[in-house]
């Protein structure tokens, strides 16, 4: 961990950890796993919140709770840019992670696989295997989708890759 | 295509009326039997070749098997003919799996599944197989487009889906079990499954679903350099499998706003991937026909032309519950499997008469067992000679499990679903 902002740092050392390794297939102990992620989750959520650096919206498109949806948002130079935000529980979850989708911007940059997967490869899969299986959801969202956003969308925004929501409709009404 | 010609012969039909000047007639009349010419082309399309009943060893010019038959002849194989009986699932189509559902293809094997869910792009042609025009296309319909024409013989099934999805997995199973094509055989519906998969995510899927249906497999894999490679044969419970010894992790520790712009478009080479490709289809014909030696790990580096191979035993700790299950099945047919291997050395004995090697000897050489002196020199496989000691405690309680949540007062799914929820609202 070392190298990455004491921000992160903090942040991650409260959200709290899971206990139970179980995947989508595992019945009751998946129950229990899902249970751990929606607490941390939770507190990830409230953490932000009382921080004022609320980012995401996350929650189970299914009452499986294998497949997840929702927003999630960055601000660069004053405006908030947001992006839709899905991904699938894998079926060797948690060995391996979920690959986190942001189908919107899915073709606009090198760092992402088809489908819109942002690349997770060097930054967070080592973090990942190593911690299994104590990180969740929130921490993929933390260690993987955070510092991802924070050095895509800059870019991405100043190449004129992706443009602000205003931006866009002016243009079109003009 | 047809429609366009016959409006080219309309076209030139009014042209020929309003030409008033009938010496270019001729010409115009020699351009529409051409025209005619290309439809009748069209409307006849390639010819593909009818079904053979019976692999024949006749060497005539129209035989597509004799060169196979062949290796009868030459005393490589036993009963080539058996491949018909086969059935192999390649998982993932492409550079490598595409490559070697031809060439398996090509050898006449019974039948092939194809999993894969993406298209073909412009980009994969720097790669084998795939032609330009199949751009769009699924990848398993593609490669069933080519490999269909190529052997009518070849039974293929196409299955265009994510495995690592929960319910992509699980028609994944069910596919691997189906024995309509076999009923006879045991275990499972195929005999082998190829792993031609680009993914971390996929692979251990595959090795997941191997796992519980105690299927063999063989792995393969390309370096994103595009200048190494590997093939691997896993027998669950007898050889590792591919959460045994999990790829090294190493974290950078590099702050990923300084990572910035390299890319994850990996590099890919049509040589390696061939090389790959055949390297993997000759360890399947080894395995399915009974002939040299399987390799258990074949590496190819091609940069120094250096081929390691290696074995690797099941890890006994291994994370992979169904993994465990294998190598306790795998330990507990110890006396069945020795019993089997006794009584074939005993048969190939029995061939052969028992005579003095050598008449005298002189310096009274002898030779002594190598697993006498095994037990007698070294009590365990695990102590160490005297005075030394292990730097650090030994992994007996990895698998203790952890201390469940304590947290006992929020336990309701409904719940905390609603919790979450109500933090989304606002």
């Amino acid at each position: 961990m070392e190298g990455w902002d004491p921000n992160t740092k903090s942040t991650l050392t409260q959200i709290p950890l899971l206990s139970t390794k179980a995947g989508p297939r595992d019945g009751a102990a998946w129950t229990q796993r899902l249970k751990e992620e929606y607490k941390s989750l939770i507190a990830y959520t409230q953490m932000n919140k009382s921080n004022d650096n609320d980012w995401f919206r996350i929650s189970a498109a299914n009452p499986e709770g294998t497949r997840w949806t929702g927003k999630c948002w960055y601000v660069h130079n004053l405006l908030k840019y947001e992006f839709d935000l899905q991904f699938d529980i894998p079926v060797t979850y948690p060995s391996t992670a979920p690959e986190l989708e942001l189908p919107e911007i899915d073709g606009k940059t090198q760092k992402m696989y088809r489908g819109g997967k942002i690349c997770l490869t060097i930054h967070f899969k080592p973090l990942w295997a190593k911690n299994c299986p104590r990180f969740g959801i929130a921490h993929a969202l933390c260690l993987g989708l955070a510092p991802w956003l924070a050095a895509e969308i800059p870019i991405l925004v100043d190449s004129g890759m992706i443009k602000h929501k205003d931006d866009v409709s002016s243009t079109s009404e003009s | 295509m047809e429609v366009e010609l016959k409006d080219i012969i309309d076209d030139l039909n009014s042209l020929k009326r309003s030409l008033p000047d009938p010496s270019l007639q001729a010409s115009v009349l020699q351009l529409r039997l051409r025209v005619e010419n290309l439809i009748r082309m069209a409307k006849s399309g390639p010819v593909g070749r009818p079904k053979v009943k019976d692999m024949s060893a006749e060497v005539v010019d129209s035989n597509p098997y004799s060169r196979l038959m062949a290796l009868q002849r030459m005393g490589i194989v036993e009963n080539y003919e058996r491949i018909r009986d086969f059935s192999v699932a390649i998982v993932g189509v492409g550079g490598v799996g595409s490559v070697a559902a031809e060439m398996l293809t090509r050898c006449g094997i019974g039948r092939l599944l194809l999993y894969d869910y993406d298209k073909v792009e412009l980009a994969n042609m720097n790669r084998l197989f795939f032609r330009p025009e199949q751009a769009g296309m699924t990848k398993t319909d593609a490669a069933v487009q080519t490999l269909s024409d190529i052997n009518p013989d070849v039974v293929l099934e196409s299955y265009t889906f994510n495995i690592t999805t929960v319910q992509g997995f699980e028609t994944f199973m069910s596919s691997l079990r189906n024995k309509s094509f076999c009923p006879s055989k045991e275990g499972s519906g195929v005999d082998l499954v190829l792993s031609c998969v680009d993914n971390y995510e996929a692979r251990m899927a595959v090795n997941q679903a191997c796992n519980e249906l105690n299927q063999t497999w063989m792995e393969s894999g390309v370096s994103e350099d595009a200048v190494s490679g590997h093939i691997q044969l896993l027998i669950p419970g007898e050889t590792a499998c591919f959460a045994c010894a999990p790829p090294l992790v190493v974290a950078s520790g590099v702050d990923e706003r300084t990572l910035k712009r390299e890319g994850v478009c990996a590099a890919s080479l049509p040589t390696t991937m061939g090389v790959v490709a055949g390297l993997l289809v000759q360890n399947t014909l080894k395995f399915l026909l009974n002939f040299g030696n399987v390799s258990p790990y074949l590496g190819y580096n091609s940069l120094k032309d250096f081929f390691p191979t290696m074995e690797m035993k099941p890890n006994p700790q291994c994370s992979n519950a169904a993994c465990l299950e294998r190598q306790k099945e795998y330990v507990q047919a110890k006396p069945a499997r020795d019993a089997a291997a006794k009584a074939k050395m005993e048969a190939e004995m029995s061939s052969i008469t028992e005579c003095p090697l050598h008449d005298d000897n002189e310096w009274n050489i002898s030779v002594i067992d190598d697993n006498e002196v095994d037990t007698a020199g070294v009590p365990s496989a695990d102590a160490l000679p005297e005075g030394l000691t292990r730097e650090l405690p030994s992994a007996d309680e990895f698998e203790k499990s952890l201390a469940p949540g304590t947290d006992a007062s929020v336990d309701d799914l409904e719940n905390l679903r609603r919790q979450l929820e109500a933090l989304n609202a606002d």
